[in-house]
């Protein structure tokens, strides 16, 4: 049966090895890399490491997948796209691997998870984010989504955004930094 | 914001997204294939950051690699979600904050260098606003995160 099908996992696949210099490179980037001539130059300055380290560690960071992209991060809301929903399914634990990989095929799912649930208060295990210019793009989004998957009989919520309190890039800094919070 | 985008906006938004520049020179590079000048590049990205178009010329780092992080929700009152999402926000370890459509109104992502951090900080939460966090950690990642495609029309 295809639902049964094994492919190659993300998730558990095991975690790269990332020392206390990745830690710190990380921690350096975290707000963005300067917006000057050599902003990998400036990065090792502050390091203390040389221009040629910070960029072959990045690329051994990419590689290695703890980077899973580098580039120009963009915030949908202020680009027009102003709805977002969290959509979240009840799915038996042995289709969730299989559903959660076709949801996530779809280019306006921008996170696909599999996470615990809460029981009695919270019964869905599989979430995903859908991202449209409006409630009504979205809503189409997911019920395309829907017939593609095969999703009709789960039971499912769907979650609109409708206060933005916080959003910005999660901080990675060192514990010794964080004692004050 | 959308109707001031030139098409020299529009490609920096869409087209490094990946696969940024891992050389001396990135933004001289990105200049060279987009037709412009470093600076016109260095002085957009920065006007698009100020604008908030853009959070940040950067890494998005795989969940629990570096640190770790959880979704959590919290049900609140309509009356009371204000004064308990300021809790929330407050803390440096807190991402994103988010009111949502659902008696489960109030969604937080927290990352901490350690679970330890990130326990206090959730147990915090709950103590400081009277009302039960529930955490939502990663179980399994099925999205490859290739940035988002934006389109104009």
């Amino acid at each position: 049966m295809e639902l049964n099908i094994i492919k190659h996992s993300t998730a558990t696949s095991p975690r790269p090895p990332v020392d206390e210099a990745d830690r710190r490179l990380l921690a350096a980037i975290q707000h963005g890399l300067p917006l000057t001539p050599r902003p990998y130059a400036e990065i090792g300055a502050q390091l203390g490491v040389s221009e040629e380290q910070v960029i072959a560690r990045l690329a051994y960071l990419k590689e290695a997948g703890v980077i899973r992209r580098f580039g120009v991060v963009v915030r949908h809301h202020e680009l027009g796209y102003a709805s977002n929903a969290m959509v979240v399914w009840d799915v038996p634990e042995e289709q969730v691997t299989e559903l959660g990989r076709c949801i996530a095929d779809f280019d306006f799912i921008t996170l696909c998870y599999r996470r615990p649930r809460r029981l009695p208060q919270w019964r869905y295990n599989l979430y995903c984010m859908i991202h449209g210019k409006n409630r009504e793009e979205v809503l189409a989004h997911l019920e395309w989504m829907v017939n593609h998957c095969g999703l009709q009989t789960l039971p499912h919520e769907v979650l609109f955004s409708r206060r933005r309190f916080k959003q910005r890039g999660a901080i990675y800094t060192l514990p010794a930094e964080t004692d004050g919070c | 914001m959308k109707a001031e985008l030139s098409d020299l906006d529009r490609r920096l938004l869409n087209d490094f997204q990946q696969d940024f520049p891992l050389s001396s020179t990135p933004y001289a590079d990105m200049a060279r294939s987009l037709g412009v000048t470093e600076e016109e590049v260095l002085v957009r990205l920065h006007e698009l950051k100020q604008a908030g178009a853009i959070s940040r010329v950067g890494a998005v780092v795989r969940p629990n690699t570096v640190g770790v992080s959880t979704l959590a929700a919290i049900a609140v009152p309509p009356e009371k979600l204000e004064a308990v999402a300021a809790i929330v926000s407050g803390y440096a370890e807190v991402n994103h904050n988010y009111e949502r459509e659902h008696r489960m109104n109030l969604w937080f992502v927290a990352t901490a260098p350690d679970a330890a951090r990130l326990h206090t900080v959730l147990d915090e939460i709950t103590i400081r606003s009277g009302y039960e966090v529930l955490s939502f950690p990663l179980v399994e990642d099925y999205h490859i995160d290739l940035g988002f495609d934006l389109r104009w029309n």
